[in-house]
């Protein structure tokens, strides 16, 4: 059991809840999870900056009681670099969904993966999108319906994992709204990583995705989270055949690489000693 | 020892670059595009010098949210570009208005439209700068006409930036980007240097977008406790987003009031033999040189009392002093290198008693200086 948290503490009163989140959305869970784990990293509560894109995720920021920034749909990323360039000592990290981060957003998440600056990024996939009300996502499964893909889903999906593996992500997990406590635990490694660190959260959209699909209940959904879900370390014994439909669970990929605003402070203070010399 | 000389020869956009240093820029994020790249080039070297922040984003979408993301930070934060990219950084050009985060937006003015002319000059971004964005937008746009006036103009615009907490564009063109041209750089603290206020209450009685008789609402920047939100939404005084009728009107017209209450500081603009004139050209930045030796050429040989207009800011309009010279004349001529656009700001002002007409140059070249005075002469 993680230790005990005031989420309370951390949640804005004059903010009017509730959320604008469905019943049954699985972005609370990760909201709730990403407060005990900044709670437990310790992070002071003026250092930490929360960013966010546009879509339904994108609304998280809103309610906490850290600096917020809500940005414009997709950009979430860029601004986040501007800061933690300008403000290295600041805890950034970016709030974004599938397509956010992924569709109209992509330029900027396999930019961020190839600079290994320090911002930490939680994808809330739902596999569509929910502010516009359905709509289809780069997540997609192929085959599934949307509301934008009514005679089936052509397309094939992303997968994340390998989209920010190929960009040089030095940090990726995943896990689901299923594994709270291994959320929490996901987000606190990524939180304390030095570099660009990516989790991606697999989350339910009852309302729409789950309406479309034949899994109007969120406790269904879940439920198939729980099923689907298999450790990285057993999916690597398995055949690739046999992982298809599944969620691939756990760190995927955890190393050390120099972090960019900590190479660029180093560049400067070179530069500026060699003008000095200079004078 | 000879003290180090502060006479340069340099071009407009190296002067930008020398202004915006000297205004105290700390962090420049952009993506490479004729005729602006200079800037970015000159940038690169300097601010690391000076433990400033230099980033060549991904593009110009992200060249711009890195500037905000910065300026929210609390930087002196700058982006340059051209046509295509001005027209992308738009959306967020928009964002900085409605969040109210000071920023700098250079656009050296080349010829379009799409690609267009990539290394020939035009002024036909003037109503972009203008009405690019989706929404009501009161810019603030500063137009150069010279290199010693794209360095000070570079300072005012962070002024500007600062003190109104909105994005301010730089228009230059083409001609006044890559012109080279003598140029003092004066010493330090000669020109006046300003930073954004903040807030004096403490943090429980602090609203990041309070509602004041000025339309400023000073805010400090993130990381120095007041924790607060920022948002595109349309928002209350918190910063939450608002659907209140009253809530949104309000945001609206504070945004409105803060650049308008301000328009007779903000609008500055030259005007030389205006006087006795009873034709005026209206003109702006490259065009505005060659009208200088225009109106001189037309008093010497014509003796035509014509006199010249030029809006040093763009946008908001210098209203008061065109209407007041507008009614004297009878003729205006708007001289521009586009189809005609700064006219329709001309249209507005003008009384019907006045008869207006364009002199326009699209073909990627100067207007020349017979041009105009053969248009002016042949006017009926």
């Amino acid at each position: 059991m993680p230790e005990k948290t005031n989420i309370y503490d951390y949640l804005r009163h004059k903010k009017k809840f509730p959320t604008v989140w469905c019943a049954g959305c699985g972005n609370g869970t990760v909201m709730n999870a990403l407060i005990r784990a900044i709670d437990s990293v310790g992070f002071k509560k003026d250092e930490v900056v929360l960013v966010s894109g546009i879509g339904c995720s994108s609304r998280m920021p809103v309610y906490l009681d850290f600096n917020t920034l809500h940005t414009t749909h997709g950009r979430a990323i860029a601004f986040a670099t501007g800061i933690k360039l300008f403000k290295p000592h600041l805890k950034v990290i970016v709030i974004t969904g599938d397509g956010d981060a992924l569709a109209i957003g992509g330029n900027h998440i396999i930019h961020a993966c190839r600079r290994n600056i320090g911002i930490t990024t939680i994808i809330i996939n739902n596999f569509i999108y929910g502010m516009t009300g359905g709509q289809v996502s780069p997540t997609t499964a192929c085959g599934d319906y949307t509301y934008t893909s009514p005679y089936g889903n052509l397309e094939p999906q992303f997968d994340v994992f390998r989209l920010c593996d190929g960009a040089g992500a030095t940090f990726f997990a995943r896990t689901t709204t299923y594994h709270v406590i291994q959320l929490i635990n996901f987000i606190k490694k990524a939180l304390l990583h030095t570099g660009f660190s990516v989790v991606e959260v697999i989350s339910q959209c009852p309302t729409l995705y789950g309406r479309l699909n034949n899994m109007p209940n969120p406790v269904d959904m879940i439920r198939l989270f729980k099923n689907n879900a298999i450790p990285v370390s057993k999916a690597r014994e398995l055949p690739t055949e046999s992982l298809n439909n599944k969620i691939i669970t756990g760190i995927l990929k955890e190393e050390n690489k120099p972090e960019y605003s900590e190479l660029y402070s180093s560049r400067v203070k070179r530069v500026s000693e060699e003008v000095k010399s200079e004078r | 020892m000879k003290e180090k000389s502060n006479v340069f020869l340099m071009q407009g956009n190296e002067a930008c670059v020398h202004g915006a240093l000297y205004a105290g820029c700390n962090f420049f994020a952009g993506y490479p595009i004729t005729p602006s790249t200079e800037i970015a080039e000159l940038l690169s070297r300097e601010l690391p010098k000076r433990g400033g922040v230099f980033i060549q984003m991904e593009d110009e979408i992200g060249s711009l949210a890195a500037v905000l993301g910065a300026s929210v930070a609390g930087a002196k934060a700058m982006t340059a570009t051209s046509g295509p990219g001005f027209s992308l950084m738009q959306e967020h050009i928009s964002y900085a208005y409605m969040a109210e985060i000071p920023a700098v937006i250079v656009d050296v003015m080349r010829g379009g439209p799409s690609t267009g002319l990539p290394t020939l000059p035009s002024q036909a971004d003037i109503m972009q700068s203008r009405w690019g964005i989706h929404g009501d937008y009161y810019p603030v746009v500063l137009a150069p006409a010279s290199v010693p006036e794209s360095f000070l103009f570079t300072v005012r615009a962070f002024n500007l930036a600062e003190t109104l907490f909105t994005p301010v564009i730089l228009l230059l063109d083409e001609i006044i980007g890559h012109m080279r041209e003598k140029i003092i750089i004066p010493p330090e603290q000669q020109v006046e240097v300003v930073s954004r206020p903040h807030p004096k209450v403490p943090d429980e009685w602090f609203y990041p977008y309070e509602i004041t008789p000025s339309g400023i609402s000073p805010r400090p920047s993130f990381g120095e406790g007041y924790r607060y939100n920022i948002t595109g939404l349309t928002h209350d005084i918190s910063g939450y987003p608002t659907s209140v009728p009253k809530e949104i009107k309000e945001k609206l017209d504070k945004l409105k009031r803060k650049i308008l209450n301000k328009r007779d500081d903000i609008s500055t603009y030259d005007a030389e033999f205006v006087d006795d004139a009873r034709e005026i050209i209206v003109a702006i930045g490259s065009v505005s040189r060659v009208c200088r030796s225009v109106i001189r050429e037309l008093r010497k040989k014509y003796r035509m009392k014509i006199g010249l207009f030029r809006p040093q800011v763009v946008f908001p309009f210098p209203e008061k002093a065109a209407r007041e010279l507008f009614k004297r004349v009878k003729k205006i001529f708007v001289a521009e290198l586009n189809q005609g656009q700064l006219i329709y700001e001309v249209e507005r002002l003008a009384p019907s008693s006045a008869k207006i007409y364009g002199i326009n140059k699209y073909d990627g070249e100067l207007i020349t200086q017979e041009e105009i005075i053969d248009a002016i002469r042949e006017a009926d």
